[in-house]
């Protein structure tokens, strides 16, 4: 290269990285709005679930602008990306709290990035809403539940299957992702199973890493495995490994009918990366199905739509899905608002106090209630068969809406402990 | 002190004359940092200065000044900067065995990682029975059903133990792969690749949660160190004065091998290390001891890193994290020594900025850094600014 | 169609409006004992219900049952086109139910003329015998006249009289069915193992599972074989195009895995294009992909060499570090295109499924075709190297740039040629990974540390050495997985790397000769 050219790059890289210096100036404060942060994965291996979440909470927040705000004022979402990467969670929460001085969150899926902002939300006395099914063993004042624990979601499914309608599984396969949801739930599921009499030698429990891709070897073993007696897979496989794990399935020819698989963490979004043919029969296990005949989420898959049409949400503008968790952030933004509003204030520990019994008539078609103490909602739990368009069929629900049980009966260490979080001491 | 001529060394036939002038700049400038003693005075009142900064400025500035003051420091911003104090610990380490020695490694997360894993499991007995089950034992191992601790932990009850493992894991590891590797003679980018390959299986043997490290979800939600809490901001600014102590100091003890007559040996390893073999020297002793020491560095940094962040998990053995301390000293100016300080600072300062308001551009930004730094800026900023200077 | 020339023997009840009803409507429970009661005398109409059932195509409402055929609704009964009410609800099937109509369809087809027929029929009674069914099972095993079929048929009479209550039958069943060696018949004897209380027939069982078990290792090492081998295919499409580079150029590309990644999205696009231009040709994607996925590469590469790596020759570390400089704004440049999630890629119908080599071995085609072209992807490159004027001039530059340049070879255009070339084959890995994983930027990052191993095991300069690494390092991996699980396997594939590099510093098949390195 020669020398004037080099002179000329040098000059213009010491420019460039002159100006993104300046980047470190303070911006200045905007108008008087209600900060509401948004603490989703938008890349990496959990963006194929969570990415719809963020945008679930652009809906909302534009629906309640569009009827005047909350206390007069607008409300206005901080968007970060913590990128899957849990201590990046950690750090943007302190961000959002810190710097950007949000009043309440709506964010994480994996219960490893809940666990990483956790602690962060204790000591600053902030709100989180967390919208995912998860293992429980949890209770903490500064977060609302909004999705299923353990006794709302995994023992009803499993009951299912040992059920004959469910196919009568005499053994069982535990397959998850490694960390703490899996472990944890296979945990609560193995008690649950000694309780009905299953032996440990029916019982095989596996674990890949995120982001796992190759699923030979494990399809075989299950196959192996399931010669040994009628058996079902529970799985747990988190984020876009599910992709690989059903090709693999569809392609080994294990059929539903022959070994069901039951999966908590595969909806409608995640199905739409697989071609659904040869998953058909295959099940999830979920408190709301899009093809749920309810007037309410009637409304809601309009609304979203609409929406996802109208700001070009590539997947949703041609195929609009709403899946469980979408539900479940929905119904939780929803009933901030109307804490806020009956608290007068989006002061904390005021809405925590205000949002004990709010209901909200929920797209499943139930009337949702957030349990007067423990920090859950209280919801109905379906079970649902892929269909060949990507759908799920429900095929058993419970009676009514189930309280939720964050501290399993099936963990002995969990004798004794309350239902309602404890009352966080102040530590500074 | 015999100075290195300014020709360009004899190297393999096939190297393009570019690189050769490369190299040639590159002395000149290692020359210059012997200048004395106009050089010194700077350089003693540059470390008065700092020692001011971090150990007066900073605390006043965040505990004293109200929050509303205009030079008030908030926890965040100390936080940040205490986090890339590390790095910068980090960074240096690597111009040490890279500047200084031309020893490229990508594998340095790992040993930041394993400092910051041994300082985690002792906050991690530090949280005693306040976790989520109240049970003496960290919450992973209750859900994986353990009743007891692994042998790996056995000591994990004991700060002093836990330092010295802070010291003596990366070190070990670093020792007994530096010396297979360096053995046999594996060089330039074969020896890159395979502390990718080290870091990367490091990576996943963490990730499981067999281990007994806590998998994917790693340390969290401490309490205590040594029996005081963390989360006031007393602990967290005299765990920064810390840092920025240690810091200053790994520079001083840097500057002191640089310039003595293992760094000249260092320096001739990178430049020609045929040449020194053949001059009598034994490369692999030297080049052992650096890469040694670099590694325990950067465990240090990594166990000043956990505290402070309040977080460790597999997601820091990453190539890509090893990389991008690479990148830090090759921003700030490779064999400088101020360079990676300078370097770290300014990608992560600007990591969070782009991050916190166009976190769409940052990967564009970093990217063209990369691109950037080596294509035209060999020498990295602090060589732009010396070179403006001249 | 075929079922239409199955009659069973006896009277033919014709199907009734309430038979129809009872089949679609109700409890599962219920359902299912109405369909064992009309299996023995059913009709072609009630057959042809029983499949639309089975094909998810029947609706209901509170007064009818109607087929849909091509979105037109028939009635089951008379078969003439009635209207489809707005009303009219999906009938749900859950698996059970399903499980039993395929098991009826089964037995009705025992009975088809057509021998593929039968054939599928047993194999899908195999797994569900049911002594419901026994007494149609006898007619047809007595009926069959295939010998091949027809001790498949006795398979599944043994299986149902596993069951019976006469020892001797017991006894018979047992024997047979040890020759079946089918996971399915292992099961089966496992279960009646447990509450068997006849000596004889413990033993027999015994002796029946011993000969199963056998059979099924030989199904399961082939397996581990096959995925080795598929996995050290996958491994060498992807080294193959960096081995290239390296091998021959020195240069060190961290954005390697990029280029697969695009290869991978051109895969995609041209997935779209098809969907929405020619849907009738939709699964000949694939095939335009493979040429697409290369020049897009190749171009992208071309780019790549002549704007960045040109400057950097000689300084390896240096394009080390520029060309992952370029990765990351190649990643970020597809989330902005594509978005940041991954991108669904469906598998063309003849790359979905499996063959059934073995009762418990499926090899899928995908997974097949992927080595087929791998195997063509190496003798392509292996033949232009070794037989054309761009090999040989890419060959002169290697061993000795100054002298190709003095003998008329302009170098920089072959750099620049052969990086696209490599990039171009990157590419085509990308085409074969969006087939098997996940398309989504990361996808480069997954397999960029194996490819880098790979190219470093087999020694550089020669194609031999990356083929021999790759297979290996591929069969090796798989073969610890089934000892000590996935993660344990690569760590372990990983120390044994690093380790064989200590030993043989320049791999495998290193060239030879005095090449110093400063």
């Amino acid at each position: 290269m020669n020398p004037s050219r080099r002179h000329a790059g040098k000059t213009l890289t010491a420019v460039a990285l002159g100006v993104a210096t300046l980047g470190f100036a303070p911006f200045v404060q905007a108008a008087d709005t209600i900060k509401i942060g948004v603490l989703h994965s938008l890349s990496g291996t959990m963006a194929i679930s969570e990415t719809v979440l963020k945008d679930t909470v652009l809906m909302a927040i534009d629906e309640i602008n569009a009827k005047g705000g909350l206390l007069g004022k607008q409300l206005e979402a901080v968007v970060v990306d913590p990128a899957s990467n849990w201590p990046l969670f950690a750090e943007k929460a302190k961000q959002l709290i810190g710097q950007d001085k949000v009043v309440v969150t709506f964010g994480c899926w994996t219960s490893v990035s809940r666990k990483s902002v956790l602690p962060v939300y204790e000591e600053l006395n902030s709100l989180l809403f967390y919208p995912v099914q998860y293992e429980g063993e949890e209770l903490s004042k500064n977060v609302f539940y909004t999705g299923a624990a353990p006794n709302q979601q995994a023992i009803p499914a499993v009951e299912y299957l040992m059920s004959k309608a469910g196919g009568g599984a005499k053994r069982w396969v535990l397959l998850g992702t490694d960390y703490v949801y899996p472990r944890t739930t296979n945990k609560i599921l193995r008690s649950f199973l000694h309780s009905k009499g299953v032996k440990d030698e029916d019982i095989d429990e596996k674990y890949t890493p995120f982001g796992h891709g190759d699923y030979q070897t494990i399809v075989a073993d299950i196959k192996k495995f399931s010669a040994g007696g009628k058996t079902a897979v529970v799985s747990t496989i988190n984020g876009d490994s599910n992709v690989p794990f059903y090709k693999e399935l569809g392609n080994a020819g294990l059929k539903a009918k022959d070994v069901p698989v039951v999966a908590f963490s595969v909806g409608e979004e995640e199905l739409r990366g697989v071609d659904p043919k040869p998953l058909v029969g295959h099940l999830a296990a979920w408190n709301y199905f899009m093809s749920i005949k309810s007037p309410a989420n009637t409304e809601f898959i309009k609304k979203w739509s609409a929406y996802a049409k109208a700001k070009n949400i590539p997947g949703h503008k041609d195929k609009p899905l709403t899946n469980d968790p979408m539900e479940a952030t929905y119904i939780g933004f929803n009933m901030w608002a109307q804490a806020v509003k009956k608290a007068g204030s989006t002061d904390t520990d005021k809405v925590i106090t205000a949002m004990a019994g709010q209901t909200f008539a929920a797209p499943s078609g139930i009337t949702s209630m957030m349990d007067l103490k423990n920090h859950h909602l209280h919801k109905s739990v379906f079970i649902g068969e892929i269909k060949a368009d990507g759908q799920f069929n429900v095929v058993w629900k419970t009676p009514g809406p189930v309280k939720a049980q964050p501290w399993s009966p099936f963990i002995p260490e969990n004798k004794g402990k309350t239902d309602e979080p404890a009352m966080m001491a102040a530590k500074k | 002190m015999s100075t290195v001529t300014g020709a360009a060394p004899l190297g393999h036939p096939e190297r393009s004359e570019r690189s050769a002038a490369g190299d040639a700049v590159m002395l000149r400038y290692a020359q210059d940092d012997m200048r004395v003693p106009h050089g010194l005075v700077r350089r003693w009142s540059g470390i008065a200065v700092a020692l001011v900064v971090v150990g007066v400025a900073v605390p006043v500035a965040n505990l004293l000044v109200p929050e509303t003051g205009a030079l008030h420091l908030s926890d965040y911003a100390v936080q940040l900067i205490a986090k890339i104090m590390c790095y910068a610990i980090a960074a240096l380490a690597m111009d040490l065995i890279w500047g200084y020695t031309g020893i490229l490694s990508l594998g340095h997360g790992a040993f930041f990682a394993l400092g910051g894993y041994a300082m985690g499991m002792y906050l991690m007995r530090q949280i005693g029975s306040d976790g989520q089950y109240h049970l003496p034992m960290p919450d992973f191992m209750v859900f994986l059903n353990w009743k007891e601790f692994p042998w790996h932990w056995a000591l994990s009850d004991s700060f002093v133990a836990q330092m010295a493992l802070v010291i003596l894991a990366p070190g070990l590891l670093a020792f007994v792969f530096g010396f297979f590797a360096f053995r046999s003679r594996i060089k330039g980018v074969y020896f890159s690749i395979i502390t990718q390959a080290m870091t990367f299986a490091m990576m996943l043997l963490f990730f499981r949660n067999e281990t007994g490290f806590g998998g994917n979800n790693g340390f969290t939600d401490f309490k205590r160190i040594l029996g005081v809490t963390i989360a006031t901001p007393q602990t967290r600014m005299v765990l920064f004065v810390i840092t920025g102590c240690t810091l200053i100091g790994f520079y001083l003890v840097a500057r002191a091998i640089v310039g003595s007559k293992f760094g000249r040996v260092l320096q001739a390893i990178r430049d020609a290390e045929s040449r020194v073999m053949f001059t009598g020297y034994d490369p692999l002793r030297y080049k052992l001891a650096i890469w040694t020491f670099s590694a325990v560095m950067c465990g240090v940094a990594g166990a000043l890193y956990v505290p402070q962040v309040g977080i460790i998990n597999p997601s820091e053995m990453t190539p890509a994290a090893s990389i991008e301390i690479a990148i830090w000293a090759a921003v700030g100016g490779r064999a400088t020594l101020i360079g990676p300080i300078v370097g770290a600072f300014f990608v992560n300062g600007a990591k969070s900025v782009f991050t916190q308001y166009l976190p769409e551009y940052w990967l564009y930004v970093l990217g063209a850094m990369f691109i950037a730094v080596t294509l035209f800026l060999p020498q990295g900023i602090v060589g732009l600014f010396r070179r403006v200077r001249r | 169609m075929v079922l239409g020339c199955v009659l069973l023997s006896g009277t033919a009840w014709s199907l009734t409006p309430q038979q129809a009803r009872a089949l679609a409507v109700g409890e599962t429970e219920e359902r299912i004992a109405a369909l064992n009661a009309q299996l023995a005398g059913a009709d072609e109409k009630t057959v042809a219900l029983i499949q639309a059932l089975s094909d998810d195509a029947v609706k209901f409402t509170d007064s009818a049952v109607i087929v849909m055929k091509d979105d037109k609704g028939h009635d089951p009964v008379t078969g003439a086109e009635v209207a489809v009410p707005a009303t009219a609800e999906d009938v749900v099937n859950n698996n059970q139910m399903r499980s039993e109509l395929d098991s009826a369809l089964a037995t009705i087809k025992l009975f088809s003329k057509d021998d593929k027929v039968r054939a599928e029929a047993v194999k899908t009674l195999q797994g569900e015998p049911d002594e419901a069914k026994l007494p149609l099972v006898e007619k047809a095993y007595a009926a069959e006249t295939v010998p091949a079929i027809k001790e498949a048929i006795g398979h599944v009479r043994a299986a149902m009289l596993l069951g019976s209550a006469d020892t001797a039958r017991r006894l018979e069943a047992s024997r047979s069915l040890g020759e079946s060696g089918t996971p399915a018949t292992k099961t089966l004897l496992l279960e009646r193992q447990k509450v068997e209380t006849d000596a004889a027939v413990k033993g027999a069982i015994a002796v029946a599972l011993g000969r199963i078990e056998g059979r099924l290792k030989w199904g399961e090492r082939l397996g581990v074989l096959f995925t080795g081998v598929s996995l050290g295919s996958i491994l060498l499409l992807v080294a193959l195009g960096l081995a290239i580079t390296y091998g021959l150029m020195g240069v060190i590309n961290m954005a390697h895995g990029e280029l697969m990644m695009i290869g991978a999205y051109t895969t995609y696009v041209v997935q779209n294009l098809f969907r929405t231009w020619l849907p009738g040709w939709f699964d000949a994607y694939v095939i335009v992909a493979i040429p697409a996925a290369f020049l897009v590469s190749a171009l992208v590469g071309a780019v790549l060499e002549r704007g960045v790596i040109r400057f950097l020759y000689g300084r390896p570390l240096e394009t080390l570090l520029a060309t992952w400089g370029i990765s990351l704004v190649l990643q970020q440049a597809v989330r902005t295109i594509f978005g940041a999630q991954n991108v669904p890629v469906e598998n063309p119908k003849w790359l979905s499924g499996g063959i059934q080599a073995m009762s418990n071995l499926v090899l899928p085609y995908n997974r097949i075709a992927i080595i087929v072209f791998a195997v063509l992807v190496l003798a392509g490159v292996a033949l232009l190297i070794a037989r054309t004027r761009f090999g040989l001039f890419i060959r002169g530059v290697t061993q000795n740039r100054r002298m190709a340049a003095c003998v008329g070879v302009d170098t920089a255009k072959i750099d620049m040629l052969a990086f696209s070339f490599g990039a171009g084959i990157a590419g085509l890995g990308g085409v074969a990974l969006s087939q098997v994983g996940n398309v989504g930027p990361d996808l480069g990052q997954s397999y960029i540390v194996d490819s880098f191993l790979v190219v470093v095991v087999g020694g550089v300069g020669q194609l031999a050495g990356t083929v021999v690494a790759a297979l290996g390092l591929g069969v090796l991996n798989k073969l610890l997985e089934g000892l000590s699980g996935a993660v344990l396997a690569k760590i372990m594939v990983l120390v044994a790397i690093v380790i064989f590099i200590q030993r043989k510093p320049s791999g495998l098949f290193a060239m030879k000769g005095r090449s110093a390195e400063a």
